[in-house]
């Protein structure tokens, strides 16, 4: 996953004049068996943004990231994905999705490598096998996170702290320029939080674009360049706290998302924008 | 077993015991991890119309068969992704009506009776004609054709739905897929095991693979193996010691699943112990 792989990757798509705004969401409302869970949510996250989403439990988090992916379907308001709402976007191999947990299923066994492997499936065609850029992104995934010793275990024996580096790992392999995390530190260890906010310090100095619910932020804190409080189904605080500190250098960011600053015309760290 | 391979009609036997033998875990893999392991249990109710409707209408009942158990399991899938809690009920009420429908439909075929289905409720695998073969067979080359070409997608699916969805495969498509496979597979093992068994094919291998496997294509190759050793080895046995076919294949299955429930034990423990040994030095280098 090297950053010049990664800028050719991206602008070859970007390089369309459409707007580099990963997720649009205005008016978007949400209701689950009857209750409303987001009450009418606008927000704009633009491709480089490092955002965390807060909020007590309820507050509708995790309803907000599955709304703005298409997983849940809207009962007001519109929703944008790069631009294409999700019904009909189509570059899919953008996203790198980490679930909130590792699904059991049927108890079929799956090795590390499987599920690591698995995170390759919107880059690979149906019938295309596994080439050596395959092998060697599942390989860098595995290393990014530490588990490279145990790729051949079965998930079900990993700690939840390193199932949880099993599902990154997944979105890893994919080698997506936008990340959304469904909180990845719940549930985990101090060591495997700190091993996340390494990786994640990786991807925000290549310049991805990473969106995570998170209960606490922990280890996380100094690579946020804005967080976005959730109550009720309402956005009520909106903070770019990036400005008020200069701890995520972005060597290379310029390459990878060149309009990104032009078009927030946002204040945020204007020394590693030009 | 030479002695046995001089009856024509133990030669077709084997050799669609060998082709549900492969073709019911390999489906049921991805039907076990789905947690739709009693989906094939289900088609198998349905069929039971299809194969009714056959002696209707004077139809070959395997094809009708094929054409009432796919269709059963597009419902049963389209009940299953649209609900939670009435899905439940709602497939109890399509199971119930298949096994009325096929008894109130044999009923009115000419000539036919409840006994005609029991050959097709138990299977009657002695009778299987060289037509039959070959349906099994190409029904076969179908499911594994499925299974060759969208294992990586379905594995994804079956992991985990949503993830699926945000890796831009087409769910719905693929979910179809794997009920109308699993649609197949029961067909093509109605013959060999009989309607009300045919599941056992499909859950009871993949049950026995995972108790001694790590990895998806690992559980997924055993258990085919298994299901072959099970269905020929069951043919066999009930060809020398006289028993019923269908019923000595699903025994011998549930037998090498004991097996491997009190070997799985034991690896596991191996297993884990070693697991835990190889992690001490590890922390203790991390340590201070």
């Amino acid at each position: 996953m090297t950053p010049s792989a990664q800028a050719t990757g991206v602008s070859e798509r970007s390089a369309a004049p459409a707007a580099p705004v990963a997720f649009a969401m205005s008016g978007g409302q949400v209701s689950l068996d009857g209750r409303r869970v987001l009450r009418g949510v606008d927000l704009r996250i633009t491709a480089g943004e490092v955002v965390a989403v807060l909020g007590a439990n309820g507050s509708g988090k995790s309803t907000l990231i599955r709304a703005l992916l298409g997983l849940i379907p809207l009962s007001g308001g519109t929703t944008e994905l790069y631009g294409v709402p999700p019904a009909r976007f189509r570059d899919w191999w953008r996203i790198g999705y980490v679930p909130q947990r590792l699904s059991a299923g049927g108890g079929v066994p799956a090795t590390v490598r499987e599920v690591v492997a698995s995170g390759r499936i919107a880059r690979r065609g149906r019938l295309r096998r596994a080439r050596p850029e395959d092998r060697a992104a599942v390989a860098r995934a595995l290393a990014a996170v530490d588990l490279t010793e145990r790729a051949g275990d079965p998930v079900g024996f990993l700690s939840g702290g390193q199932q949880q580096r099993v599902l990154i790992a997944r979105a890893l392999a994919g080698e997506p320029d936008t990340f959304v995390m469904d909180e990845p530190t719940a549930g985990v260890d101090a060591a495997s939080q700190r091993q996340l906010a390494a990786t994640l310090t990786g991807l925000v100095q290549e310049g991805r674009t990473v969106l995570l619910v998170a209960h606490e932020l922990g280890p996380l804190a100094p690579l946020i360049t804005r967080s976005i409080v959730l109550r009720d189904g309402l956005v009520t605080h909106d903070h770019r706290p990036a400005e008020d500190a200069g701890c995520h250098p972005r060597p290379g960011h310029e390459q990878v998302h060149p309009h990104a600053y032009d078009v927030s015309g946002g204040p945020m760290s204007p020394g590693a924008s030009r | 077993m030479i002695e046995m391979l001089q009856f024509d009609f133990m030669v077709r036997a084997l050799t669609a015991a060998l082709l549900v033998g492969l073709a019911a875990p390999a489906v049921g893999v991805f039907v076990v991890q789905r947690r739709l392991a009693l989906l094939g249990d289900g088609i198998g109710h349905v069929a039971l119309t299809g194969v009714a409707l056959g002696f209707l209408t004077g139809t070959a009942p395997v094809l009708t068969a094929v054409v009432v158990a796919v269709l059963g399991a597009v419902v049963i899938e389209l009940v299953r992704a649209r609900g939670r809690t009435t899905g439940d009920v709602a497939l109890a009420l399509l199971f119930y009506g298949g096994i009325a429908g096929g008894v109130l439909l044999i009923g009115l075929a000419p000539g036919g009776s409840n006994s005609t289905l029991t050959s097709y409720l138990f299977g009657s695998i002695s009778s299987v004609t060289t037509e039959d073969v070959w349906v099994i067979a190409i029904l076969t080359a179908f499911v594994l054709g499925v299974v060759a070409v969208f294992g990586r997608e379905l594995f994804v699916l079956c992991q985990d739905e949503e993830v699926a969805r945000v890796n831009g495969l087409p769910v719905r498509f693929l979910s179809l897929l794997i009920a109308i496979t699993a649609a197949l597979t029961v067909v093509i093992a109605m013959r060999v095991v009989g309607l009300l068994l045919v599941s056992a094919l499909m859950v009871v291998p993949v049950a026995t693979g995972q108790q001694v496997t790590r990895s998806f294509t690992a559980t997924m190759l055993l258990a085919m193996l298994l299901g072959v050793v099970s269905t020929v080895g069951g043919l066999t046995t009930a060809f020398y010691a006289g028993v019923a076919p269908g019923a000595a294949i699903v025994l011998l299955a549930l037998a090498g699943f004991a097996v491997a429930l009190v070997a799985g034990r034991f690896v596991r423990r191996g297993r884990v112990a070693g697991l835990e040994r190889g992690r001490v030095p590890a922390t203790m280098e991390a340590g201070p």
